[in-house]
């Protein structure tokens, strides 16, 4: 659905985007995501038209973005950075300055703005001036104008930075609902933001693509060995004896000693064959203790991301 | 057609949202009345000859006040964005909003008519003379009104598109007044090229096709230089 191919971006010496090449197919719920100064943004703005690569090329639904630049921007939605929009208008007024920009014909515009106040929840302020709403209305206010022409692809820059925990909650549920019919696009820098929202990660530092893939996946490939938290009620130097005789464990501390019962951190560098929280737990059944607790420590695609994007900085 | 249309309705609607226009609208027609008022007592003629000479230069800084966030704005707060990257043509968007610009522009002149009307009550102007003297503000604001366009296009800062297009419109309105320094030769061309030597045809009551010329190709070249600005986001 869309083609990215090859594209390098400049702004003077400056390269913003170095050979970045992705396909995105249609359904997909993409996120972009990078520290600040990635290129996440520059990226969409060449999808959207807003500018053209310095060299390479963006098709979308095999239309050129420099070629055809009109009929891309019919097909996509775009909310920008900060939804940025006209605030001394009325939401409504807004919307239907939209809707007349986008060639929506006469008739439709009233279903089709009912029908985008309906799904952002805009209801009750239709009458209001932009700049009076809050930040996680403005935000529901440049999705509804993102939508207003039922777009097939859907990008949307940041759609959920300077928002409260609960807006970010009711935009990213909002984001889920529109995945589920439409190709979008996202860019983010939180993690568990993209981790929520999309099934397939483009992670991009620096200009480049350094990882991509679901986000499952890209935490299972960067994993190597496991960590194992384990309470266990027993004899305190006995079970430490115990656990680390376990096959390929290759270090075992206490966290916490609290009355007879002791939280231990079980790690073991390779992957094995068993799980690992299988071995400790027959360990513990052989030799009668209790066990309490355990939790396996699992790398986050924060972590995945941290390291990604450091090991780049040192080359 | 219909997209510029719908440019011109929010951007002329814009200018109402704020307290701005009614202060210029407010400021332009005491000041350019104060003016009436004053000529009318000291020619105690029914004419409009000497208030033009005073309107355009109040245009002078009115105008650039009108044009300054067209696009500056926009630049700034990141609309443009949005509006790029709807379906719509580059000279679309400019010709929308130099028109809207315009619209309120007619509309400033249209509330002076107050001051002719009053001539006609106590006098008998000549109303040839009238017409022209209009045409010639309708011609000179054009020209203006996409110099402060261009001004606002180079920068994101409103302050300095006025200032811009201020110092634009200045050097071009006194810029006759070299032609005595660079003798016969050069000369002429800075009279040529003078948005005030132009206008004095007109303020007699001559409508000179070689005037309105001079006024739609500066309004033409500036438009054409802003929509070179506008896609200059497409440099690669």
């Amino acid at each position: 659905m869309i083609e990215v191919k090859e594209i390098q971006k400049k702004y003077g010496d400056f390269k913003a985007l170095n050979d970045v090449s992705f396909n995105i197919e249609k359904g997909e719920v993409v996120g972009f995501l990078g520290p600040n100064g990635a290129g996440k943004t520059t990226m969409m703005k060449i999808i959207t038209c807003f500018m053209p690569p310095t060299s390479g090329y963006v098709k979308v639904l095999g239309h050129d973005t420099i070629e055809s630049s009109l009929e891309v921007r019919k097909l996509i939605g775009y909310l920008p950075e900060s939804a940025p929009l006209y605030t001394e208008m009325e939401v409504s007024e807004y919307l239907r300055f939209i809707a007349g920009m986008r060639n929506i014909p006469k008739s439709k515009i009233d279903s089709q703005y009912r029908k985008v106040v309906e799904i952002c929840g805009l209801s009750e302020k239709v009458r209001m001036p932009i700049e009076t709403l809050s930040k996680g209305y403005k935000q529901r206010v440049g999705l509804a104008q993102a939508l207003i022409h039922e777009p097939e692809i859907l990008i949307l820059d940041e759609p959920t930075s300077g928002l409260d925990p609960n807006q970010i909650i009711e935009i990213r549920e909002l984001i889920k609902k529109l995945g589920k019919e439409k190709t979008i696009i996202l860019s983010s820098h939180i993690l568990p933001e993209v981790s929520a929202t999309c099934n397939r990660v483009i992670i991009i530092n620096r200009g480049q693509i350094v990882a991509e893939g679901e986000p499952d996946k890209l935490v299972e490939a960067s994993q190597s060995g496991e960590i194992v938290h384990v309470k266990i009620e027993g004899p305190k130097a006995t079970i430490e004896k115990a656990l680390s005789k376990i096959k390929d464990v290759t270090n075992v501390g206490l966290l916490e000693d609290v009355e007879k019962m002791s939280v231990f951190k079980v790690t073991r560098k390779e992957k094995s064959k068993s799980d690992l929280r299988k071995d400790i737990f027959d360990a513990v059944v052989k030799n009668k203790w209790v066990l309490y607790e355990m939790n396996s420590e699992e790398k986050s695609l924060e972590e995945v991301f941290i390291n990604l994007t450091k090991e780049e900085k040192y080359k | 057609m219909k997209k510029i249309l719908t440019i011109i309705g929010r951007e002329f609607k814009s200018y109402f949202s704020s307290p701005i226009a009614y202060i210029f609208i407010v400021g332009f027609l005491v000041i350019s009345g104060l003016f009436f008022g004053l000529n009318l007592l000291a020619s105690k003629e029914a004419t409009l000859r000497y208030f033009m000479g005073n309107t355009i230069f109040i245009l002078i800084f009115i105008i650039p006040a009108l044009t300054m966030r067209l696009f500056s704005e926009e630049k700034k707060t990141g609309t443009l964005e949005i509006l790029m990257t709807l379906p719509v043509r580059d000279y679309e968007v400019i010709l929308g909003k130099f028109l809207a610009s315009f619209l309120f522009y007619l509309l400033m002149l249209f509330l002076t008519f107050i001051f002719p009307l009053t001539l006609f009550v106590i006098g008998k102007p000549d109303l040839g003379i009238m017409i022209s003297n209009y045409l010639g503000l309708i011609f000179f604001g054009m020209a203006l009104l996409s110099i402060g366009l261009y001004a606002s296009t180079l920068t994101e800062n409103q302050i300095v598109a006025f200032i811009t297009s201020l110092g634009f419109i200045m050097i071009l309105f006194f810029i006759h007044a070299l032609k005595n320094v660079f003798g016969e030769a050069l000369g002429p061309i800075f009279e040529y090229v003078s948005l005030n030597s132009h206008f004095d045809n007109f303020s007699k009551g001559l409508i000179d096709s070689k005037d309105v010329f001079y006024y739609l190709s500066m309004t033409c070249i500036f438009l054409f230089l802003s929509l070179n600005i506008l896609e200059s986001r497409k440099w690669k």
